[in-house]
């Protein structure tokens, strides 16, 4: 049995941004007192002049990186998901997204991983609601490599972006070499029988059903959909003409989020069966990662019997 | 900064008063209340005290202005289009389809607008964010903004005032457009902003409570910031009258979001005429 190895993907954030900003002097960071949490520590000593923390303050933060953007510096809030969405829904929409400024939102705590700060911290909505700002771009990196790979491709892409991290470390499932284009689908595995379409720290559960599901003879693909938006609809219709189910997974509510847009997708095509795995439309608790995940029907149990239904 | 005088600028001032209550009227929707009320300093701002390039919107140096208090932008309109940095012709097409003048200022559509606005209480932050990357680089451009006494009712207001303290930020001038009227009434009816000038002084404000519609103090005021460096941003408590210019409109919420009729265009635009020639 080989050893996993188990690393945050906030953590591959923290480290991908120190070296992006001795790169790029005009990669600012605005923290907002969480800077020890979501990592972003490192880039602030190394670089007092590309650094601000405007305190607690989210709204304010989101309003400086849209003023620090509009003199070409292309500044990442950093925070946590249920405040740099919901906290400041409005700025980004107003002054990041309507104006198309060069803004990153880069978040820890993402999904239920904060699971023992409870319901108050466990992001479920996110994705979902800044989903439907216009010139959004939203990822979610499914673990630590390609959080480094990722966060330096947001820093490329010119644009509004929501990038989302794990507080929980999560196994490292990727080659140093692996190459991620936003926007684009990552096919970790194909097969003929079932397609699971998952995101963020689902992914490893993703990878394991098709192992299991592989013993049984049912061929699952895998894809790693690090991109909600804009989804990789070409992707997403691969699996309908070919494969004809789908099962999508993701620490998120299932309103919304990567399931909502697949199924969107599926609809307009008028064909193939999706099945949903996520959080189920309702608040989390302080409880252990796993328990809440489970709670949810998001485990490797669960897509197996799923994909077995279908 | 130019020379412009004091005389110069009160003309300007009326001229750009017309010509918003022009487009107000032309759209038959827009806000006249507060695009009279701030007309002078916009006027001294972008006459005389910015360093601007109306043949180069997007020059890097520039002195910014943001019009935290979006909703007043056709007094901001009249002042670009007056200045060239679009054809005067376009000021007829506020609020219309495919026009740069929005109801509200997007800086994508409109040259010269330096950030996007309209929903109250997020100018200031993105000010600060362009004053911190200019004392960042070492550039010596400044930051104006006009917020509303109303619009401080907005805590994102404060949160960004104790950032342009803690980051020194001199090159930031923020004018608070003290005219008492929100839309449901008196800013005491609707919500008291208890000793607002004094709040800015609290918040690390040098601040300077001047007559906001009498050009002589906003310029004198001006010359005086212009002088001082001295790690503190700048507010200028500026009390102003919502529909200067206009009697009926003068000191009236009714007329905050209201577009004049035939005759209430008629004798707008005979009064202003009457002002200062």
């Amino acid at each position: 049995m080989v050893d996993i190895i188990k690393k945050a993907t906030r953590e591959g954030f923290g480290e991908e941004i120190v070296a992006l900003g001795e790169k790029n002097k005009d990669i600012y960071i605005v923290d907002v007192d969480i800077a020890k949490s979501c990592k972003s520590t490192a880039f602030g000593n190394a670089y007092p002049k590309q650094h601000v923390n405007v305190g607690i303050a989210e709204q304010n933060a989101a309003g400086i990186a849209a003023g620090l953007a509009t003199t070409g510096k292309i500044p990442f809030v950093v925070t946590y998901a249920v405040f740099g969405s919901l906290r400041m829904c409005e700025m980004i929409r107003q002054e990041i997204c309507y104006p198309n400024l060069n803004v990153k939102i880069a978040c820890s705590h993402g999904g239920v991983t904060p699971a023992n700060d409870g319901a108050s911290h466990q992001a479920i909505e996110d994705m979902g609601v800044l989903r439907t700002i216009p010139n959004m771009t939203i990822v979610m990196p499914a673990d630590y490599i390609s959080a480094k790979k990722l966060t330096a491709a947001v820093a490329e892409k010119y644009g509004p972006c929501y990038i989302r991290f794990t507080r929980d470390a999560i196994p490292v499932i990727y080659e140093e070499d692996t190459v991620f284009e936003i926007g684009k689908a990552h096919l970790i595995k194909d097969g003929q029988d079932v397609a699971i379409i998952a995101n963020g720290d689902t992914v490893r559960l993703a990878i394991t059903a098709a192992e299991e599901l592989a013993k049984e003879g049912i061929t699952a693909k895998v894809l790693d959909m690090h991109t909600i938006k804009p989804l990789d609809v070409d992707a997403v219709k691969d699996c309908i003409e070919h494969i004809g189910k789908i099962i999508t997974v993701e620490d998120h509510n299932i309103l919304n989020g990567l399931g909502s847009a697949v199924c969107e997708v599926a609809a307009e095509v008028g064909k193939g069966k999706v099945k949903r795995i996520g959080i189920r439309d309702q608040f989390g608790e302080s409880a252990p990662y796993e328990r809440l995940l489970a709670k949810n029907g998001i485990t490797v149990e669960d897509i197996v019997a799923t994909a077995k239904k279908l | 900064m130019k020379n412009t005088s004091v005389k110069k600028l009160q003309q300007i001032a009326n001229e750009l008063r017309k010509k918003a209550v022009t487009m107000i009227y032309e759209a038959q929707s827009g806000h006249p209340g507060g695009s009279l009320s701030v007309a002078d300093y916009v006027a001294a701002c972008y006459f005389r005290e910015m360093n601007i390039d109306p043949k180069n919107p997007q020059w890097v140096d520039r002195d910014r202005f943001v019009l935290s208090k979006g909703h007043v932008c056709p007094i901001q309109y009249a002042a670009l289009g007056t200045l060239g940095y679009f054809p005067e012709a376009d000021l007829h097409t506020l609020r219309q389809e495919g026009s740069k003048l929005q109801g509200h200022p997007d800086m994508k559509k409109c040259p010269g607008i330096d950030i996007s606005t309209g929903s109250l209480g997020q100018g200031l932050a993105c000010a600060v964010g362009m004053a911190i990357a200019a004392k960042n680089e070492d550039k010596d451009y400044r930051v104006f903004v006009a917020v509303g006494d109303g619009e401080c009712q907005e805590g994102e207001i404060w949160e960004a005032c104790q950032t342009a303290h803690k980051y020194e930020l001199d090159n930031l001038i923020v004018f608070v457009d003290n005219n008492n009227l929100q839309i449901d009434g008196t800013t005491d009816e609707v919500m008291p902003n208890i000793d607002l000038g004094k709040k800015f002084g609290a918040f690390g404000f040098d601040v300077y409570e001047i007559d906001g519609n009498d050009m002589e103090q906003i310029v004198h005021t001006l010359d005086m910031i212009r002088m001082r460096k001295n790690k503190k941003p700048h507010c200028i408590f500026a009390h102003t009258v919502k529909g200067k210019g206009v009697s009926y409109m003068e000191n009236s919420c009714s007329w905050h979001g209201v577009a004049p009729n035939d005759k209430e265009y008629k004798q707008a635009i005979a009064e202003l005429e009457g002002g200062v020639q």
